[in-house]
């Protein structure tokens, strides 16, 4: 997941800004009707962990989600500020931004915010959703400059990314339905936690689980936690029997 | 050598006041009524993009009659304020209450210290939360302002319009109810107005966080019967 602070531990190692990690995963796939996106709960201090049930997964407005890894202040409030700037301009001009506008937005602010990220705040964040005009999902990555880039399928980031994203290159099958592409969101969390120390699994004792939402022509909707809960549970059961480590 | 002219107060503001009622009357009339489940508002306008009504914030909208340069840059002034105050503290620090002030020191401000006054006059409503009741901010062109929690008639004609209101307004009416008798009203017995003359949206708590959804088309013309 994401520090609370980041810049700390490094600045105490002597270590390189390279060493500063940016904890965290969330990922984004299509799939028939749209996108989906996924995220961990973990927010880590150092070595510590700093919260368990941290939401990484936002709608931005009614047809896309921003998910987002790095130092967890900044990020949540670029997360707040780019909702906000996305209902003003549709309240302002009475129609809603393109979905290519809403992601060049999300990338000045990302580019605004690059003296902070020089300093090991860095807020990396993911951007999807369902595009009116073509009638399919989009999935934009972004780095630390601002420069965002447009996804044909998939794609992870954040500490524990590599892992989700291997996960979802070997389980992706252009135009999947949407409890397929859901449950290789899941899978790829799973398997990214089970990697990556600063990533949050599936807590079945506090019955805390990543969220995950869709985004289709229908707009923006979270996937229920229950339905979250039953995806890992089943994962879990399904490799017992395959006979494989869970 | 010419002699200073005395212009005494009071003339002045009858002119001003003359001025801006003129230009607002020339305009078409507007309707703010509540319902069993939210606010309706009806505008008299066949323009399917320059609107007379706006969302503001999640449960305020705004609705403006004369000139429209200057009701929209009220318009666009008010979303900010409230954009910026829901964003610096809270979503539910932001109030029509405050927002209709502002409004109403604004045009008052105006209409004493600058040539011309502004001509509009503006509607601020806002729906109840939880058993508060829905508010209606009517504020004319020289920062008068009333709130009503029945119905606001704005525009020319007012007096007429609102009576043929009155007769069949009640509290607890539906939405296709509020609707045919607002329209009713605005049309007045020489005229008829369909779906396409009009524009209305609805501030419904059936709407979710943000209230404000426009009625066009089909669904418009179900409403109306």
């Amino acid at each position: 997941m994401m520090s609370v602070t980041g810049g700390a531990a490094s600045a105490a190692g002597g270590q390189s800004s390279q060493e500063f990690r940016h904890g965290t995963t969330v990922a984004a796939l299509r799939f028939a009707d749209g996108i989906v996106m996924a995220g961990d709960r973990r927010a880590t201090e150092g070595h510590a962990i700093a919260h368990r049930s941290m939401e990484k997964v936002f709608p931005a407005d009614r047809y896309s989600a921003v998910a987002i890894a790095g130092a967890a202040g900044p990020a949540v409030e670029m997360v707040r500020l780019f909702q906000t700037q996305l209902e003003h301009y549709e309240k302002v001009e009475g129609v809603v931004l393109s979905l290519e506008g809403k992601a060049n937005q999300l990338g000045q602010m990302v580019r605004e915010h690059l003296p902070m990220a020089m300093q090991g705040l860095a807020v990396v964040p993911l951007f999807a959703g369902y595009d009116l005009t073509r009638r399919t999902g989009r999935i934009f990555t972004y780095d630390v400059t601002g420069g965002h880039y447009e996804e044909s399928e998939h794609n992870a980031t954040g500490s524990g990314g590599r892992d989700a994203r291997t996960t979802i290159k070997l389980g992706y099958r252009s135009g999947m339905a949407r409890d397929d592409a859901v449950e290789l969101s899941i899978e790829a969390l799973y398997e990214a936690a089970d990697e990556d120390s600063a990533t949050g699994g599936p807590d079945l004792i506090r019955g805390i689980y990543p969220l995950v939402a869709t985004v289709t022509a229908d707009g923006f909707a979270p996937v229920p936690d229950e339905e979250v809960a039953e995806r890992f549970a089943a994962l879990i059961e399904r490799r017992r029997a395959e006979g494989r480590q869970p | 050598m010419t002699m200073p002219y005395y212009v005494a107060p009071e003339q002045v503001m009858k002119d001003r006041a003359e001025y801006a009622q003129k230009g607002i009357a020339r305009g078409r009339s507007l309707i703010a009524t509540t319902y069993d489940l939210g606010i309706a508002i009806v505008a008299d306008n066949q323009s399917r993009s320059l609107h007379k009504i706006s969302e503001i914030y999640d449960r305020i909208a705004f609705a403006g009659v004369g000139k429209y340069n200057e009701f929209d840059q009220l318009r666009v002034s008010g979303i900010r304020h409230a954009d910026t105050k829901g964003y610096a503290y809270s979503r539910e620090d932001v109030d029509a209450r405050s927002l209709a002030n502002l409004y109403a020191q604004y045009l008052g401000q105006v209409f004493t210290h600058e040539m011309k006054p502004l001509e509009v006059e503006i509607l601020v409503a806002e729906l109840g939360t939880g058993s508060g009741r829905p508010q209606l901010y009517h504020i004319a062109y020289e920062g008068t302002i009333t709130d009503e929690d029945r119905y606001a008639v704005l525009g020319g004609e007012t007096e007429a319009i609102a009576e043929r209101l009155e007769e069949r307004w009640t509290s607890d009416w539906d939405l296709p109810a509020a609707l045919q008798a607002a329209v009713s009203a605005l049309a007045g017995p020489d005229r008829t107005l369909a779906g396409e003359d009009l524009e209305v949206a609805v501030l419904s708590s059936g709407n979710g966080r943000r209230a404000f959804r426009r009625l066009v088309e089909a669904e418009l013309d179900a409403l109306l019967g």
